[in-house]
């Protein structure tokens, strides 16, 4: 199935020097993993600082550098990249639970959905989320920025269908319910930078609770 | 504290101005096709040599680029030291440089290039001549580097491609690799400077678009609205 939804380039820019909390990173990461456009965007900005780098002012390395580094070198290679997953969470996801979806420590938050909160740094949060197949997600909307990366089944909002690999980036201008499709409950992952705002009093007291 | 004495501390030589000036201009250009870059009068005056200092470095590039792929299959192949030491004198320099630019101080930044290229050392075997030039290669390992020493953060890494760096890379997409690479310098140095500028300061200044709108005092907007028109153009020059 192809991928329909992607990151921004202001995302990916962000990925590519660095400059993102580390939940965010993780969202990229994740996404990049599932996403082979994605992945030549972000390799292609790779290319970008490696022409800056080629280009960019020299600063001269001690005269002692090099013949200590020489004396260091141990003849160990780190041999070839092997890290991928054929699991539903892909490998960088994998390295935050400990492991696929079988490893995932639920948290129920009520009418059947169920979060984990992953432990990111405190900038943005982090944390995988269950909806039974049908549900709904409660009208919410968003002090900041909030993605949302779909690893299993699918949902809809007022923007379109999200499946597998699709990520959706919304604002504190979009309210909206996202319903799980009926074929397969869905497993997200999602992450802000700021908690979400339910409406209503209810789900405020809830969200306090179980610091959705 | 007024207008003039904000520009003096964020922008004593009115290189701001002169960059806000510059996007006045480009605002209009539409993104394809993309015509040739205006040059506003005022950089060439304000930066006379800039030009023909970039243009001797593409040049020189292009001779290189085969030497550093060919060093580093040296190393991986039969971990020659010889090949490493060239690749050191010419990648070190470069990435203290780097991290110097990001705000290292110069023990710091020359500590962590050293520690770039002693990974560059161990992990020559996953350098894949098919998917980057050395130049990005290091510069991942570099930015990696970067935020796991200077900002003591983390960032997650995709997942490798199921299929590793083939031991015989197809020497046509290798070639072709290179040929990219040299396209995206060149289009990087044609880049108007104002685009040039705020590439420079993503990458190199350990700043977020709303960081850089704080130093620079540009809208937001505008920064991204800059950002966007030079990775189309760079895009556009890729084509």
């Amino acid at each position: 199935m192809t991928i329909q939804h992607h990151l921004d380039d202001a995302t990916l820019l962000a990925y590519t020097t660095g400059n993102l909390p580390e939940a965010f990173s993780l969202i990229v990461a994740s996404h990049v993993s599932l996403c082979d456009t994605c992945r030549s965007a972000a390799e292609s900005m790779d290319a970008v600082g490696g022409a800056l780098l080629e280009d960019v002012e020299v600063a001269p390395m001690g005269a002692q550098s090099l013949p200590r580094m020489m004396e260091l070198l141990e003849d160990t290679p780190a041999g070839p990249l092997q890290r991928y997953s054929k699991g539903v969470l892909p490998a960088p996801l994998q390295d935050y639970v400990g492991g696929d979806i079988d490893s995932i420590r639920w948290r129920p938050v009520g009418m059947g959905v169920k979060q984990a909160i992953l432990p990111t740094s405190k900038d943005a949060s982090a944390r995988l989320l269950f909806i039974p197949a049908g549900a709904a997600m409660p009208d919410h909307s968003h002090g900041g920025t909030e993605m949302t990366l779909v690893l299993q089944g699918a949902f809809r909002d007022d923007e379109g269908l999200f499946a597998r690999g699709d990520i959706e980036i919304t604002d504190e201008n979009v309210t909206h319910t996202p319903i799980a499709d009926i074929s397969e409950d869905c497993i997200c992952l999602a992450v802000t930078d700021a908690p979400l705002q339910f409406k209503g009093w209810l789900p405020k007291v809830v969200q306090r609770i179980v610091r959705i | 504290m007024d207008v003039n004495e904000l520009q003096k501390i964020f922008d004593p030589n009115g290189r701001v101005w002169r960059i806000w000036f510059m996007l006045a201009f480009n605002e209009e250009i539409p993104s394809a096709p993309v015509p040739a870059p205006p040059r506003a009068v005022v950089f060439h005056n304000g930066f006379p040599n800039e030009a023909s200092r970039r243009k001797a470095v593409t040049s020189e590039q292009k001779d290189r680029t085969d030497i550093w792929v060919e060093s580093l299959s040296r190393v991986r192949d039969t971990r020659d030291r010889a090949a490493f030491a060239e690749l050191f004198e010419h990648f070190a320099p470069r990435i203290k440089g780097f991290l110097m630019k990001s705000g290292a101080d110069a023990t710091t930044a020359e500590e962590c290039a050293q520690d770039v290229m002693a990974r560059v050392w161990q992990k020559a075997e996953q350098f894949d001549p098919s998917r980057a030039s050395v130049a990005t290669w290091v510069f991942t390992i570099a930015r990696n580097r970067r935020i796991d020493m200077l900002r003591r953060s983390k960032r997650p890494e995709p997942e490798d491609l199921p299929w590793g760096p083939e031991p015989e890379p197809d020497q046509a997409d290798v070639i072709a690799l290179q040929q990219d690479s040299q396209r995206l310098a060149a289009a990087l140095l044609d880049l108007p400077q104002a685009q040039r500028d705020l590439i420079e300061k993503a990458y190199f200044g350990d700043l977020s678009q709303s960081e850089i709108a704080d130093i620079t005092g540009l809208p937001l907007g505008t920064i991204k609205s800059r950002i966007r028109l030079a990775l189309d153009r760079l895009r556009h020059a890729m084509k």
